[in-house]
């Protein structure tokens, strides 16, 4: 249904447009795989499902002509984002909203069927049923969404041109946003401590999650790499490790739009997205802002006030 | 992650040129009497300070770390250390959740006459640091 309407969508704009970047089946049924559409036959190849995890906005900094994006809830707060940085220019990007219920997580998905290669899947509105070598399961989509989507506040996309669905308000509460925050400001530093030590230990720094993350846009001249200046070394050790991890957290404040994209490509199943949830929940308490939801926003760390209402002088 | 062995600790000082380095400086000619725990590192304005500056302090050894600018509307470049309030103000609310007491990490305003408040500044952080320790997160 809504894949048909998408697929009529892509077909209005293409002429328009250099390419339209949407999802296809991948690998298997499990996968979608991103594809840059440039000609009619291709729209055929076009899915939408659950299984459409990747931010597809990510690509729109690097393109010199116009193109089309389809876009999730949450992928269409990044697209806001790079226009409150300047990174995109809004009239050389068509925005195709996909109102969405849900993704799932490959991994979640994986684990709930031990890991048996799938057959096939079939897609419903808030299940998915999945054939393995041993068997029929369906499984609830909310059981193996990745954390984001439990969360959810923008099921709709806070900005497009063209509507794929329905639009969908969220039903969960506002609060819930920042809960896992909340429940780990809850412990002590002793104990904050040894979590972080413990997760970012994991580390291997493949650096998926930079790679991932529509906000680093620094592209070839990430920091992390650079000899001069040479901000982390080769080392393996966990001091390296934390360093890289307070680098992106910290080139990421008030400006993570929380897509989720770091955590679902990390190999370790960091929570790597945790710093700067934490960061933006300070962002809005302090500045009242939140990343990725109106254009006409600045970023935080970009602009000041002279006399700031809620940051108060620290005494020693 | 302390580096510093014995009863005196490695603090970390980033100060601005036009103000903090000069409180600092008037300080010493009017000899008051400072700790000797703090290794000062002048940087053109507050605003220079990356937070990663910090960060990367307290990950290689030091025990805590001082960042000092102008007093705000004094700055010499006009708006550098009300970009820095910001940075500064958002690191003092992230050191604690990953685990590193805020208490080690201060930022302040100092200008260039006020010998005496830079005395009482740098005093009252490395007692408070004494009072924390060496660093033992790792």
């Amino acid at each position: 249904m809504s894949t048909q309407k998408l697929k009529e969508i892509i077909n209005k704009v293409l002429p328009d447009v250099e390419t339209v970047i949407c999802w296809q089946e991948g690998f298997d049924k499990l996968n979608v795989t991103p594809i840059f559409i440039t000609s009619p036959e291709q729209v055929d190849k076009v899915v939408w499902n659950a299984a459409c995890a990747q931010n597809l906005a990510s690509y729109l900094p690097a393109q010199k002509k116009k193109v089309g994006v389809v876009v999730k809830g949450c992928d269409s707060r990044t697209i806001v984002q790079y226009m409150q940085e300047g990174l995109i220019d809004r009239n050389n990007v068509v925005i195709i909203g996909m109102p969405c219920k849900g993704i799932i997580s490959k991994k979640k998905v994986q684990k709930a069927i031990n890991n048996e290669p799938v057959e096939e899947i079939t897609y419903t509105d808030d299940s998915i049923k999945v054939k393995t070598p041993s068997g029929e399961k369906t499984i609830a989509i909310k059981d193996v969404c990745p954390s984001k989507c439990t969360s959810c506040q923008y099921p709709t996309p806070v900005i497009s041109d063209q509507l794929a669905a329905d639009a969908i308000q969220s039903d969960k509460p506002a609060d819930s946003v920042y809960a896992d925050v909340a429940e780990l400001e809850g412990k002590t530093l002793e104990e904050r401590w040894a979590y972080f030590a413990k997760e970012f230990d994991k580390c291997i720094r493949c650096y998926a999650c930079r790679n991932a993350c529509p906000m680093c846009v620094c592209q070839d001249s990430c920091i992390a790499e650079t000899r001069d200046p040479h901000w982390v070394t080769q080392k393996l050790n966990f001091d390296e490790k934390l360093m890289f991890h307070m680098i992106h957290a910290l080139h990421l404040a008030g400006r993570c739009v929380e897509c989720g994209e770091c955590e679902r490509v990390c190999p370790m199943e960091i929570p790597v997205a945790k710093l700067k949830k934490k960061i933006n929940k300070e962002m809005k308490e302090l500045f009242d802002y939140t990343p990725g939801v109106n254009p006409e926003d600045k970023p935080p760390m970009f602009v000041f006030n002279v006399d700031e209402a809620k940051i108060k002088e620290h005494k020693l | 992650m302390s580096e510093v062995k014995g009863k005196e600790l490695r603090i970390v000082g980033f100060l601005c040129n036009w103000c903090s380095y000069g409180g600092a400086d008037t300080a010493g000619v009017g000899r008051f009497k400072q700790p000797t725990d703090l290794r000062i590192i002048r940087v053109p304005c507050s605003g220079r300070v990356d937070p990663m500056f910090v960060v990367r302090a307290l990950i290689t050894g030091a025990d805590g770390v001082l960042v000092s600018g102008c007093h705000p509307r004094d700055c010499h470049y006009s708006d550098g250390n009300f970009y820095a309030r910001r940075r500064l103000e958002m690191l003092k609310r992230l050191l604690p959740f990953l685990g590193i007491d805020d208490k080690r990490f201060h930022y302040t305003w100092v200008s260039a006459s006020e010998g005496a408040r830079w005395q009482q500044v740098v005093t009252d952080f490395t007692t408070r640091l004494h009072a924390l320790g060496p660093m033992q997160n790792k």
